[in-house]
């Protein structure tokens, strides 16, 4: 029996947001706060901070490291996104049958989505061992391909990433497209079957219009991750060789924890934020126009 | 639908690649961590020529994985049961109450949902660090530092607000005639039918929590206290470790995971669709 306790009725729905507000406050509100202000200081250890006004912003607009990081980081999301997307909906095709063989392989291809990124990639350091007792590098000397540096190698390094982002997030999409597909009225098959319509127009014409909103899932999902990473990267390459898988979040973590300059930091993450706040409302204003056809 | 051998044959190879690719890395780290012979690094095997328990043996008592794991699984837990209630609270206010300021809170709240929780490590790196009010301690290096954060999730709070306004108002009135209170009407009333949402909600936030790395990184510094992921890599760099036993410790951090997915199957598959559908 749970106790009672007299209160007036206005109290009572602060009474349920209270344990919400207080970690939203302490966690959330104020470090949003604290790095904005951060970010027009120059944060010293010992004494007051310095007001530095937009010095930091000016400084990320001239810091070569930061755009190379920048220019990455939206490779990282162009090639996850486009590869990954049409990968997922290529499985979610080939698994949609009901069977139950289909549905166990189903399950078992999950296994990467549920697995945390710091152990994938510790698998992925294993199987681009940049030598020739690698996995990788193994399997394409059955076809005489000489070994690989994969994530030793500068050119190479950014898309051995990239593959490990695909890896953990084609099944998580593939499922996103599987429910879209359930989702699609059997009738339109039939009615383009009565039609003689070929598989490729049914896939055209019926399949993908009905996909629209998953696409849309999966692609926000896809840059949300991307612009963010930064497991993937810390743990397999740690921006490394010579800077060349550096992203934002790897940049703005070093600047931070190993040099200390907070203030400047914090102005890159605010840069980061802003931007992700105005592709998250391009979307809601592109998905309103599609809802309304 | 009939098929034609040759596309049963094409199928075939196509679930083999699909199985090879996916979990074939997972099969290589078990069968290499049962291999008594130190193998090259980089190499998996398909299958352990002898088979020992010495490399998990091993990981377990002297490289102390089951600390780590603990710690994981501790903070996986807690966090998981705190963030669902916390949030289930709050979406019975936000769902089932109207009160003034209640858009200034939605929106507070909804704000948070467009924020990569990354682009605040370092402010919420010195909170952790200062000394709450009152209580006059920090939760630097405490599991608290690892947990609290995750506590407040915007979408769980609105995915549960979403479902608790489907719930008819009459049953609501109905206990209260019968003179429930605020709390037994939530707990009675309103929690059971959203069982399913709740169950969503926790598998979110589950996989959420279990794929934290940034935040454990910067809220402990002891080793006793890091979580799994946290310490594979310091295994990797301070100290060189032998590659099986490495690989041991690898095969032990996925395993929780993988058991909690697999027992929990059918309901990671609804939920995963309806929280992509409302996402």
């Amino acid at each position: 029996m749970l106790f009672k306790l007299r209160v007036s009725p206005w109290v009572v729905p602060w009474l349920f947001l209270a344990p919400a507000l207080i970690v939203f406050t302490w966690f959330k509100f104020i470090p949003i706060a604290n790095g904005v202000l951060m970010s027009f200081h120059k944060v010293k250890f010992v004494g007051p901070d310095e007001w530095v006004g937009l010095n930091n912003f000016q400084r990320a607009f001239g810091d070569g490291a930061l755009h190379a990081a920048i220019g990455h980081t939206f490779l990282y999301v162009i090639i996850s996104t486009v590869i990954g997307g049409i990968l997922a909906f290529s499985v979610a095709l080939a698994l949609q049958d009901q069977a139950r063989h289909v549905r166990i392989i189903r399950t078992a291809i999950f296994i990467p989505a549920v697995t945390s990124v710091a152990i994938l990639a510790e698998i992925w350091r294993i199987i681009f061992y940049p030598a020739a007792t690698g996995v990788a590098n193994s399997f394409i000397a059955i076809f005489g391909v000489p070994a690989q540096g994969w994530m030793a190698d500068p050119d190479q390094a950014l898309f051995v990433v990239i593959l490990l982002e695909i890896w953990k997030t084609v099944p998580y999409n593939m499922v996103i497209f599987l429910a879209g597909l359930a989702g699609i009225n059997r009738e339109l098959y039939d009615a383009a079957a009565v039609d003689g319509a070929s598989v490729w127009r049914k896939l055209w014409h019926v399949t993908l219009p009905g996909l629209i909103p998953a696409f849309s899932v999966v692609i926000m999902l896809s840059f949300i991750r991307g612009f963010r990473v930064f497991t993937e990267v810390y743990t397999t390459t740690g921006g490394g060789p010579a800077g060349r898988t550096e992203v934002i979040m790897t940049e703005i973590f070093k600047t931070g924890f190993e040099r200390l300059d907070y203030g400047y930091a914090s102005a890159v993450s605010f840069l980061l934020f802003a931007f992700t706040v105005l592709l998250t409302v391009v979307h809601i204003s592109i998905k309103n126009r599609i809802d309304r056809f | 639908m009939t098929q034609t051998f040759s596309q049963k044959i094409a199928r075939a190879v196509l679930y083999a690649f699909l199985l090879i690719v996916f979990c074939g890395p997972f099969w290589g780290i078990l069968a290499t961590a049962f291999n008594s012979a130190t193998v090259q690094p980089g190499q998996l095997l398909a299958w352990p020529e002898d088979f020992t328990f010495r490399h998990f043996a091993y990981a377990w008592n002297e490289a102390k994985a089951y600390i780590y794991l603990f710690n994981s699984i501790v903070v996986v837990v807690i966090g998981t049961v705190l963030q669902t209630l916390v949030s289930a609270l709050a979406a019975y206010a936000l769902a089932r109450k109207r009160f003034r300021g209640m858009a200034v809170v939605s929106l507070a709240i909804l704000s948070t949902i467009m924020l990569p929780e990354e682009v605040i490590s370092i402010p919420l790196y010195l909170i952790l660090q200062a000394k709450i009010p009152l209580l006059g301690v920090s939760l630097y290096n405490t599991y608290f530092a690892m947990i609290l954060p995750v506590v407040g999730w915007a979408f769980s709070v609105f995915l549960l607000t979403e479902f608790m306004k489907a719930v008819p108002k009459d049953l609501e009135d109905a206990a209260r005639v019968d003179g429930a209170s605020e709390l037994q009407i939530f707990w009675h009333v309103i929690l059971p039918l959203v069982k399913p949402a709740l169950g969503t909600a926790a598998i979110f936030g589950f996989l959420m929590i279990w794929d934290q790395y940034l935040l454990p990184l910067i809220a402990v510094d002891k080793k006793e206290l890091y979580t799994i992921p946290v310490v594979l890599r310091s295994m990797r760099v301070d100290e060189i470790m032998q590659v099986n036993i490495f690989i041991a410790v690898t095969v032990i951090a996925t395993v929780p995971s993988i058991l909690v997915y697999l027992a929990l199957q059918r309901q990671f598959n609804s939920g995963l669709t309806a929280g992509a559908v409302k996402g």
